[in-house]
């Protein structure tokens, strides 16, 4: 496995004061980013479940694949959601959560994206989303 | 007022999940539930160079909104039909938001939320988020949202 760093487009999602609040980690290897998303308590969006917000799964979604994305894009671009559509597929347990996304086609301004959320069974993701990303250029 | 049964969702929503009591989110006034509000808070800032709260925060105040929405069209539907609100969970289906534009730098966010139409056990939702103005949205949302059985009430 080839050891690589983020870019620093994609390091700075990660860095995000509110990725921070989420407690939200991007791994990079072999230039596949991973969204890892260690259970706290305050992710809880029910409470009966219990079960993770659908809100945090959606923005860890989102947030990987913009970490995705920015490590692909050239330098200097950085980008930003125009719209993601989520699809729930099971309830996302109180346990450490995961997301990897791809960039399906990288245009000059926008970037179509898709990204997959699990748990304990990468085969059986809680949520995918997709999403469009504007690409702007600092 | 009649007294809500601590385990029908409007309350459930209304008291607030962990992650919304997080978030600092609180109910707004005069919606019946539908809308929320997330008061600023830098620790929650999407972008630094922007200033604004995350569209993580934004997306989560909206999800929260709009299963509050549902939980207040399940209970009306329940007394229209003059039966007990049963006890219940429902589940997003689907959610789909578009970012109009990132939220203002050091601004609170208000969500509001409307469920359009129940049917059967599919709720269908939209609502939007804003700062102060509903008719200058900082992202719009169409969601469907799964209710359970019990709550069907057939």
């Amino acid at each position: 496995m080839r050891e690589t760093e983020l870019s620093p487009a994609s390091a700075r999602f990660a860095a995000s004061p509110y990725a921070r609040f989420l407690g939200l980690r991007i791994e990079l290897a072999d230039e596949t980013v991973t969204g890892v998303l260690p259970f706290a308590p305050h992710l809880i969006g029910n409470v009966v479940l219990p079960a993770l917000h659908g809100g945090v799964v959606g923005a860890f979604l989102e947030l990987t694949a913009l970490a995705q994305l920015a490590h692909v894009a050239p330098d200097g671009v950085a980008p930003r959601t125009v719209d993601v559509t989520v699809d729930y597929l099971r309830p996302a347990r109180a346990v450490d959560s995961f997301a990897r996304a791809e960039v399906l086609r990288l245009g000059r301004r926008v970037a179509n994206v898709r990204a997959v959320a699990w748990q304990g069974d990468e085969r059986r993701p809680v949520a995918t989303l997709r999403g469009h990303f504007l690409l702007r250029r600092d | 007022m009649t007294d809500e049964s601590p385990e029908s969702p409007g309350s459930l929503m209304a008291r607030g999940t962990p992650q919304s009591l997080a978030l600092g989110v609180t109910i707004g006034e005069g919606d019946g539930g539908g809308s929320m509000r997330a008061p600023f808070r830098a620790d929650l800032v999407g972008d630094p160079a922007l200033g604004g709260l995350a569209d993580g925060v934004v997306y989560t105040l909206l999800d929260q909104a709009c299963g509050a929405a549902v939980g207040v069209a399940v209970k009306a539907r329940a007394e229209m039909q003059g039966r007990e609100l049963a006890m219940g969970a429902m589940a997003t289906l689907d959610f789909r938001i578009d970012y109009v534009r990132p939220a203002r730098a050091g601004a609170d966010v208000t969500a509001r939320a409307e469920c359009l139409k129940i049917d059967g056990e599919v709720a269908f939702i939209r609502g939007a988020a804003f700062e102060t103005d509903p008719d200058d949205p900082i992202a719009i949302v169409q969601a469907a949202f799964m209710i359970s059985s019990a709550l069907v009430g057939r």
